[in-house]
């Protein structure tokens, strides 16, 4: 803009043979060009409210704006689920198809609003905050994608987290009728609370054709083992609260016993525990008398006395997570976020994403009729395995268990795995703590081999130009009989390599002093050690007083005898 | 001048008009979305979820769980017992079909029936029989059994098959003990027959648990039954060969990418996979041949390729295409698993299975993708692009781990059984069982007891893996034989130069001496705590029993007329830190095959290398001991006490067997066996004549029990750095040891 209009005002001078024509011809053009550039700053800098508006309007969507689905009575219902399901039968991988960055696509179907023909909605809360959290994790992964046509993995918006809340024959038709339902083929549901009164079925009572069952309480007997993913109760706690980080060490109580609903039975014989170990113990239950105001699921009480919830699971060692009506508890949540080692009492429960964690190195299971030898069996457990079981069950909380973003991903890429198992992340990726996985050596020669000798060695030397010293390695390491092959490596650019038996001198390399050479060459190196040191982030080189030799080194003994015999003679 | 200035304006415009489109052009079709959202209202079909604004419920109100359980009346207890009535048969879980209670009186023992007169038993089932009775779990005594395994043969259950036994079903209906089949083991490699091949076995197995090949995700009870490999008659009982590799090469592409060698069924079960692998066949790095030519009338269901298939079949050696790959494909056969499996798996050819439903061998276990491609048979067409797309680490690493898979269990019929058992084990003691980095990793779960420390760190082996050391001292067990006389004895020199150790915990004196134990001041006073265990029948394995007392990683074992200076004790465990797995000491011994008698020979003479380093002064890890009395066989152990001689023989056998690597001897002192000889008691057992030729006969013992020669030579022995080095005395660390 500005030379444009310096040269307008000048023009006739600086361009005397330039045709008024053309002049104006380029004032357009450079009006144009600027009225473009100013339009695009605007542009630049109005979009941001724009597009802010354009948000404040997405947030101001309601759930109730879902278009309304009324399901005929006569409408079809899936069958129940196929307890013989497994991938290779109820899962069309050719959907998944070939893809370079094995990932899977994810399509979630829009919100809809289904009601019954009288208008009763399928569920008694509709969509939930979590599965929300859930849907919109997965919509913002690299997992989405918003073509049906290219989806591998489908997710129904219908919110099953809690059967309690469900009609179970209603929401059954409901699935049937999305649009790419086809028998349940391809489609996860995610459940955290199976069955209902009075049999508690651990898992959804839904008929749900071939869908597979994301779900947070299943038993060994309704769990198609490498089809369902077994995930966890999610607990709200986790993002209301926010606990102290504790490193792992010796806590004030043993065990602690914090869940509310435990069965009379199991609550007596945990106050038999409780009556034979004293102080190490800690069982806490409901407040029965709270102020008014306090948060009761916040609170649990011994004796009358008052105690945080879930802060004081961070006092304890070992925490009780005993099964209740179902075998999934979002106390487990709790208890891990709090770093305390989950000691399990639920029989024949699957406990979440055990396709891909080591439980054994982050909890304690105990059979249910051993609930009695319980303190017997946790003190027999060395210390320090204590102390890897609380980082590994905080670290489980922290990847696994804390969000619905964390549960939903995790359990994506499981399925994930299974498709395309040869890129599936390994057992170390899923179960190693990010300290374990700085500090951890995993050689990639992991296998304990002693190589043959017949292969024999490659010998690389590196040379710069003194050809003399370089001739001189070169006819003694051929001297060595499992000498396989040599390499140079010619590291000079302003020469060519030697050929045959030519021979060149190196004036240079009488003139430099050695000593200071010497010096400036460490100061370098040190250099590079520090440098490389701090690109690594830790120094992974370590010290060693040793060194190797041959057996008979120097040994008094005939030097014939020897198998190395000139070591050391240099 | 003019042209010039021209040109510049219409540069600078030209400038301008790539600035205009370069900020417009990204701006634009992201504002024209946003209007175009905005005139659609809210739902489009194809659209990232929502943000919705609505308060929405939690999906559990906080007084749910609270409210349910106080409906529950039912007691935990009656559904346990509802829940182990309802699940039988198809449905069989630990829960409802095992009775732990066996397990608990006397821990995990198995019972095997005797076998009766007229029974035929098979080779492999022999095998099989003979492995349990000879292990550790072994009870002759059915009162005190946990487990039950039939005398009658239940591996060929075709019933084409010669092997196959008649009236099973009456025959395991009349043993007492059967209860049907609660806590029973029944081991099969092949069921059903042609046409169908089911996988019923043609009697009721009622409530046993199956140790089953080719058994399928279907039929497979996860946590109950075992799946097995299938292994062919000539599967060694024990040891078994080796592992095919014997070095890595980078990178580790071999001549070909996949192959297949085998029989194409052209009709029914199974047929339509190794039908269609031609398509994949490329004759160059993918070779994959069939051949009709089986069975006996092969010639009438032949097909129209059946001829030139059968040409390229014999063009290629089947020994050859398997050392030369990268890629072994191992696809179903009638039955789901097939012998390939075993055969790629030894032959460090990654094995790449096509076998939609297969619950792969001990899938309870062992992470199979660490070691094969998981293909799927829908995909075939895509193998070779998904094979090729595998990075070269990757198949490093798959390759490496074929080869300790097929030697931490599958390389005999003994691992093979043993591994069975102890993953039945693993479920009966449920909180003391190994967790999944101990099976998937070396030394593997059959050398790792998890009875032992459910604590990874207590174990020699996974301290890299998890990125600790371990503790920072040692504790010193000196094996004391002969009575406490004078006060220039050399166990009291030995006493005070370990007790001088910076690195030494505390001391503990096994006193194995039929004389009664010296009054406590005839100890020297030392600053590390001496303690005094009197040897539990004065037998030479006690002393490498777990003592409780032995509380750091590391074990110092000294012979009561060892001579060591405490720099020589200093440097030695400086080595072993670096080698926690490994024994590092002073007295270097050798093996080696003496073909004339056909046997292993031992020898004490100063060679250039060794393969065992005694215990009379050796620093190893302190597992070891509880390896060594849990592990062993009592055979070989009370071997060792009536001999009073070879413990240190088989402490080597034992710890090379684990780790595949020889010890590691560290600066020979001069003269030290000169030194040691003269020293010794008149007592001691190195001046017995007979001393030397029961150390043969050990070795030769140990090695059959092995089932081959577990012990490695080397040539290295580790010194201090500057040793014997022309560097003044002073800049030395351990200087005494050249002084000496």
């Amino acid at each position: 803009m500005y030379p444009s209009g310096k040269y307008s005002s000048r023009g006739p001078a600086l361009i005397p043979r330039m045709k008024t024509k053309h002049r104006i011809y380029y004032i357009t053009l450079f009006s144009v060009v600027l009225l473009g550039l100013i339009a695009t700053g605007m542009f630049q800098f109005w979009p941001h409210s724009i597009e802010s508006t354009a948000d404040w309007a997405l947030d101001k969507r309601s759930v109730h704006d879902a278009p309304l689905v009324r399901l005929p009575v006569s409408s079809p219902i899936p069958e129940r689920g196929d307890l013989s399901c497994r991938m290779h039968t109820c899962f069309d991988v050719y959907r998944c198809g070939y893809n370079p960055k094995n990932r899977i696509k994810v399509y979630i179907y829009p919100l809809q609003r289904f009601v019954d023909e009288l208008g009763v909605p399928i569920s008694s809360t509709g969509l939930s905050r979590e599965y929300n959290d859930l849907l919109s994790a997965v919509s913002d992964s690299d997992f989405y994608t918003d073509d049906v046509t290219r989806a591998c993995l489908f997710i129904p918006s219908i919110d099953v987290l809690n059967q309690n809340s469900l009609r179970i024959r209603e929401t059954a038709q409901a699935l049937a009728m999305l649009p790419r339902w086809d028998k349940g083929m391809n489609h996860v549901l995610f459940n955290m609370l199976p069955g209902g009164p009075p049999d508690y079925n651990t898992a959804l009572d839904v008929p749900r054709d071939r869908a597979l069952l994301a779900g947070g309480g299943f038993s060994t007997w309704t769990y198609r083992q490498g089809y369902d993913v077994s995930i966890p109760v999610y607990s709200p706690l986790s993002a209301d609260v926010e606990l102290p980080e504790r490193q792992p060490g010796p806590r004030r109580y043993f065990i602690l016993s914090s869940q509310m609903a435990i069965h009379r039975e199991y609550r007596a014989e945990l106050e038999r525990l409780k009556e034979e170990n004293g102080e190490a113990l800690l069982l806490l239950d409901k407040c029965s008398n709270l102020s008014q105001g306090a948060a009761p699921a916040r609170k649990r009480c011994y004796k009358g006395q008052v105690y945080d919830y879930p802060q004081i699971l961070q006092e304890s060692s070992f925490c009780v997570v005993l099964r209740g009506a179902r075998l999934g508890q979002a106390a487990l949540s709790d208890v891990l976020q709090a770093g305390c080692v989950p000691v399990i009492l639920a029989d024949s429960y699957i406990l979440p994403f055990s396709e891909v964690l080591d439980w054994k190195r982050a909890s304690v299971v105990i059979p249910e009729e051993k609930l009695s030898e319980m303190y017997t069996i946790l003190k027999s457990i060395p210390h320090r395995q204590v102390e890897e079981m609380q980082r590994q069950a905080h670290w489980f909380w922290e990847a696994y268990f804390s969000s619905m973003k964390a549960i939903g991903l995790t359990t994506l890429q499981i399925i994930n795995d299974r498709i395309y198992p040869y890129a599936a992340r390994t057992y170390e990726q899923w179960n190693n703590p990010p300290v374990v996985k700085w500090s951890s050596v995993n050689s990639p020669l992991f296998l304990p081999l002693i190589p043959p000798r017949a292969p024999g060695f490659t010998a690389v030397v590196l040379t710069y130009d003194r050809v003399e010293s370089l001739f001189r390695v070169i006819t003694e390491i051929s001297k060595v009989p499992s000498l396989a092959k040599l390499l140079v490596v010619w590291n000079n650019q302003n020469k060519s390599p030697p050929e045959g038996e030519k021979k060149f001198k190196c004036p240079e390399c009488t003139a430099i002093d050695g000593l200071s050479l010497d010096q400036t060459h460490m100061v370098e190196r040190s250099e590079c050690i520090n440098k490389f040191a701090s690109v690594f982030g830790t120094m992974p080189l370590k010290v060693v007083e040793h060194r190797a030799d041959p057996v008979l080194y120097k040994d008094d003994f005939p030097e014939k005898l020897k198998s190395f015999p000139n070591i050391g003679s240099l | 001048m003019q042209a010039k200035k021209r040109y510049l304006i219409l540069l600078s415009a030209g400038a301008c008009l790539l600035l205009l489109f370069h900020l417009g052009g990204v701006q634009l079709p992201a504002a024209s979305r946003s209007r175009h959202d905005r005139s659609r209202h809210a739902y489009r079909p194809d659209q990232p979820w929502p943000h919705f604004s609505d308060p929405l419920h939690p999906f559990l109100p906080w007084d749910q769980p609270d409210t349910e359980e106080y409906n529950l009346h039912i007691s935990p207890r009656q559904k346990r017992d509802v829940n182990a009535g309802v699940y039988k048969g198809k449905r069989c879980r630990m829960d409802s079909c095992f009775d732990f209670s066996l397990c608990h009186r006397n821990g995990f023992k198995v019972y095997v029936y005797p076998q009766q007169k007229g029974d035929k038993i098979s080779e492999s089932y022999q095998n099989i029989l003979s492995t349990i009775e000879g292990s550790r779990f072994y009870t002759s005594d059915p009162g005190q059994a946990c487990l039950f395994v039939l005398s009658l043969d239940t591996l060929d259950r075709d019933q084409l098959s010669p092997q196959y036994v008649h009236n099973l079903k009456t025959k395991v209906q009349n043993l007492p003990l059967w209860n049907d089949g609660r806590n029973h083991l029944i081991f099969n490699l092949y069921s059903g027959t042609w046409p169908d091949y089911t996988e019923d076995l043609g009697f009721d197995i009622g409530q046993a648990m199956l140790a089953k090949a080719s058994i399928s995700t279907e039929n497979f009870r996860p946590g109950f039954d075992v799946s097995i490999p299938l292994f062919s008659k000539e599967h060694p009982r024990t040891g078994g060969e080796r592992g095919y590799l014997k070095y890595n090469s980078i990178p580790p592409f071999r001549k070909y990418m996949l192959v297949f060698k085998g029989k194409r069924y052209l009709t029914g079960i199974g047929s339509d996979t190794r039908n269609a692998l031609y398509h994949v066949h490329n004759a160059e790095d993918v070779v994959l041949l069939t051949t009709c030519k089986h069975g006996k009338d092969w010639q009438k269901h032949k097909d129209a390729r059946c001829d030139k298939d059968n040409a390229e079949y014999d063009k290629y050696d089947y020994k050859e295409m398997l050392h030369n790959s990268t890629f072994c494909l191992v696809p179903r056969g009638r039955r789901l698993g097939s012998f390939r499996f075993l055969e790629a798996l030894q032959a460090a050819c990654v094995p790449v299975m096509l076998s939609n439903g297969w619950e792969l061998p001990f899938s309870e276990i062992i992470d199979w993708n660490t070691a094969a491609v998981i293909g799927d048979e829908r995909l075939l067409l895509q193998i070779p692009t998904t094979v090729r797309s595998i990075h070269q680490d990757k198949i490093l690493s798959l390759r490496q781990q074929t080869q300790f898979l097929w030697e931490a269990y599958f390389s005999s019929v003994e691992k093979i059984v043993l591994t069975t058992l102890e993953i039945i084990q693993d479920r009966v003691l449920e909180h003391g069982s190994r967790s999944s980095l101990m099976w998937n990793s070396h030394p593997g779960g059959l050398f790792a007891l998890p009875q032992y420390s459910g604590y990874l760190g207590d174990f020699p082996f996974y301290y890299a893996t998890l990125g600790i050391k371990p503790h920072p001292k040692f504790t010193a067990v000196i094996h004391a034989v002969s009575p406490l006389v004078s006060q220039s004895q050399p166990i009291l020199k030995l006493l005070a130069a370990v007790a001088k150790s910076q690195y030494c915990a505390q001391i503990i004196v096994l006193w194995n001496c039929d004389k009664p134990l010296p009054a406590k001041h005839r100890w020297p006073a030392t600053s590390v705590p001496v303690i005094v265990i009197e040897g539990e029948n004065k037998v030479m394995s006690s002393r490498f029993l777990p003592y409780e007392t032995i509380v750091t990683d590391a074990v110092l074992s000294l012979d009561e007329d060892t001579v060591l200076s405490t720099t020589e004790v200093d440097f030695a465990f400086t080595v072993w830190q670096s080698f926690p797995e490994r024994i590092v000491g002073y007295p270097a011994r050798s093996h080696f095959w003496d073909s004339n008698k056909e046997r292993w020979g031992y020898t004490s003479k100063w060679t250039n290398d060794y393969s065992m380093v005694l215990t009379g002064a050796a620093i190893y890890h302190r597992y070891y001991h509880y390896l060594y009395s849990n592990y062993l066989p009592t055979s070989l152990k009370s071997m060792v006490d009536q001999l009073a001689n070879c413990e240190d023989i088989l402490m080597n056998f034992l710890v090379s067997a684990v780790t595949k690597l020889p010890p590691i001897k560290v600066t020979q002192k001069k003269q030290y066996k000169e030194t040691m000889m003269g020293q010794s008691s008149r007592a001691s057992r190195w001046a017995d004549p007979d001393h030397f030729a029961q150390r043969q006969t050990c070795m030769n013992k140990f090695a059959s029990w092995f089932g081959g020669m577990p012990l490695v030579h080397s040539q290295m022995r580790l010194d201090p750095v500057l040793f014997k080095d022309q560097v003044s005395i002073l800049r030395k660390k351990y200087r005494d040891i050249e002084r000496l």
